[in-house]
């Protein structure tokens, strides 16, 4: 704070228009503009420095989009999205994603049922209600938890289950369970930080009205920080739908359509990415006329771009939802 | 000082409260019965927190037993991946170190890019357009692990050959830049480039949501005194912003060091404790070893990934820890408390 006090004070005067805009302070501001050179260099080159970052972060999100777009779009069909793998080997200039967005779909609904509620109440006991020991705890391990590597989650949910149905157990729940894991914390966190951002005095003007405590939070509470929750189960969505290490080791892989979560293997988007990249490339017959030596990878880029497009539907209707449920009076 | 600014600014960025009319309908009973079941709801989410994460310890340490009590013969016998000989431990370590080279890199790379973003979209850009860059980063903080390897392996990676060359031909005195680079440069600079990539939009994510809830009167109070947009942003943006970039660089770290798909997609691995950051065939992490044997493992091959797994699981304990350590000190800032 005292850095800044010298001279730079006296400029703008205290009335209440916009004060250096205005010019009676003409001189004043020359003198000062005069003693504060190296300040207005660090200025200028932090100011620099801070748009050459955006604009060197956006090269490679530009470029990754730009890959998978012109990557994909080739492969990208009615027919792609609409049929299985069951029965497409080789080179073969067949086979499509239908089996693994099923199994996306249902996999990711599955964990986001299971996780937002447990996440968002959590959230909410411990911003509302959370005192002593309890509350520190579970705030402790929610941060434990923040940080458990997916694939560990993947092996947790198998141990799980694996124990129950024994070893080598692979279905949709399984992986569901993992995906849970990941994302409660996730948005336990999210939440409670936009819960914590409202402020005390709208809860407080809230009591004074009479109006009973869990009423509050959900009226009052909950509805000012909407936006900020809304965000965060979208960002915590996001992050599981393209989830691969542990459905790889719960879900496993399958060629085929499978609508049951509670039986069998199944394919998932970001698995089929991997399962068609960690393929290669086919060789090919010099004389071959029905196969192509990328087909694979062919697949693997319309497979996400498929995934992608999937991811920013989720986050544009997130964003719709938000913005129709944020609070009027902003 | 913090907690009494976040005090002063409260009634300035909050909109009055306008609770329509709710008072009319709650008699004390219903509300009474409401309140405990609502507080009971809460509670016990809570809890499940607690019951899940001791069960995945349990579960860990339960699967892991085998292998940690095994003799080091018996195991690599059994385990056919497993080097003649070697004990767990020896078989963990390169791993360790490859999991934390490949994490802190990537954190080095993408913290303070982050953080330039994050200000850019909240302090600098023009207001309409920050709205939209800050939708763009959104969205691209939800592109998938798989994707962002897919981009490394087949993309990347042909391309910053050239570049490697050249870091090892002019600085491969230094040891970290020994050469000669390896030719598809799958090695672990390469992986820390795509994580960097794959954790800045997260951290940018969770930067700039703090940055804008800095306090607006402070912003206003530093420029009206004559401080220049840095010096405001030093003085009242990111004082207030810091418990949020160290939890931001926390979640960041989190997923540099468990992300599996990228490394695996990229990395040629080998397990070594070395710091030739463009040699291929020096690193591996330990989730991309999970994921590459664990299809294949019998039942003491799991094990021992298992027990692996529980070596990355007290990493990231001691990570987060660490970090909130960090935290807990700048703690009671916030509206609610």
């Amino acid at each position: 704070m005292t850095t800044l006090t010298p001279g730079a004070a006296g400029a703008p005067g205290s009335g209440p228009t916009p004060p250096p805009t205005l010019d009676p302070h003409a001189d004043t501001r020359a003198m000062l503009a005069g003693t504060d050179k190296s300040r207005r260099r660090t200025d200028r080159v932090m100011t620099g420095l801070i748009v050459a970052s955006f604009l060197v972060a956006l090269v490679p999100l530009v470029s990754l989009t730009w890959t998978v777009v012109v990557n994909g779009i080739e492969r990208l069909s009615p027919y792609f999205l609409t049929v299985s793998m069951r029965g497409v080997f080789g080179g073969m200039d067949a086979g499509g994603i239908y089996h693994a967005i099923i199994g996306t779909l249902l996999i990711t609904g599955l964990a986001t049922l299971i996780s937002v509620p447990v996440g968002l109440f959590t959230a909410i006991y411990l911003v509302e209600y959370g005192r002593g020991a309890l509350a520190r705890s579970v705030t402790f391990f929610v941060d434990v938890m923040t940080g458990i590597p997916s694939i560990v989650a993947g092996l947790f949910a198998y141990a799980l289950f694996a124990l129950i149905f024994g070893p080598g157990v692979r279905f949709g729940a399984v992986g569901a369970v993992a995906l849970s894991v990941l994302m409660i914390p996730v948005v336990v966190r999210s939440c409670e930080e936009m819960l914590r951002l409202v402020p005390n005095e709208l809860r407080e003007a809230s009591y004074a009205l009479g109006v009973p405590k869990w009423l509050t939070i959900v009226k009052v509470v909950l509805r000012t920080s909407v936006a900020g929750l809304g965000t965060g189960i979208m960002l915590a969505i996001a992050r599981v739908i393209g989830e691969t290490a542990p459905l790889l080791i719960t879900v496993g892989v399958l060629d085929s359509i499978n609508f049951n979560v509670f039986e069998g293997r199944m394919m998932t988007l970001p698995v089929y990415v991997y399962r068609q990249y960690s393929q290669g490339l086919v060789p090919c017959a010099p004389d071959a006329v029905d196969c192509i030596a990328t087909i694979n990878y062919d697949r693997a880029w319309a497979a996400a771009l498929v995934l992608i497009a999937l991811v920013m539907l989720l986050n544009l209707a997130g964003r719709l939802l938000t913005r129709f449920f944020a609070p009027k009076t902003r | 000082m913090t907690s009494s600014t976040s005090r002063t600014s409260a009634p300035e960025t909050s909109p009055p409260p306008t609770s329509p009319a709710t008072p009319r309908r709650t008699s004390r009973h219903t509300g009474d019965l409401a309140n405990s079941a609502f507080a009971w709801t809460a509670t016990s989410a809570g809890v499940l927190i607690l019951l899940v994460l001791a069960a995945v310890a349990l579960f860990l340490v339960l699967r892991a037993w085998p292998a940690l009590t095994a003799n080091a013969q018996e195991l690599s016998e059994a385990v056919s991946w497993l080097p003649d000989g070697e004990n767990l431990l020896e078989f963990v370590g390169p791993l360790v170190f490859g999991t934390l080279l490949a994490a802190a890199l990537a954190l080095v790379i993408a913290v303070p890019l982050s953080v330039g973003i994050a200000l850019f979209i909240s302090h600098y850009a023009p207001r309409r357009l920050a709205n939209g860059l800050g939708y763009l980063i959104d969205l691209l903080a939800a592109i998938p692990s798989v994707v962002y390897g897919l981009w490394g392996a087949l993309w990347l990676v042909p391309l910053l050959f050239p570049v490697w060359r050249w870091l090892s031909d002019t600085l491969g005195f230094i040891p970290l830049f020994a050469g000669p680079a390896s030719d598809p440069p799958r090695v672990i600079l390469t992986v820390a480039i795509v994580l960097a990539v794959m954790i800045l939009p997260i951290i940018t994510a969770v930067c700039r949501e703090v940055f804008l809830q800095a306090p607006r009167l402070h912003e206003e109070a530093a420029l009206a005194m004559g401080a220049t947009r840095w010096e405001m942003v030093r003085l009242a943006v990111l004082p207030f912003g810091r418990p949020g970039i160290i939890s931001a660089a926390m979640l960041g770290l989190g997923r540099a060091l468990g992300e599996t798909m990228a490394v695996l997609m990229i990395l040629s691995p080998g397990a070594t404790y070395s710091f030739a950051l463009l040699l291929a065939g020096k690193h591996q992490t330990i989730a991309a070893n999970i994921a590459l044997q664990f299809p294949e493992a019998n039942t003491e091959g799991v094990s021992v990934l298992i027990a692996t797994g529980l070596a990355l699981f007290v990493i990231t304990l001691v990570v987060n820890m660490a970090a909130r350590a960090i935290v807990a000190r700048r703690k009671d800032f916030s509206g609610a408390n």
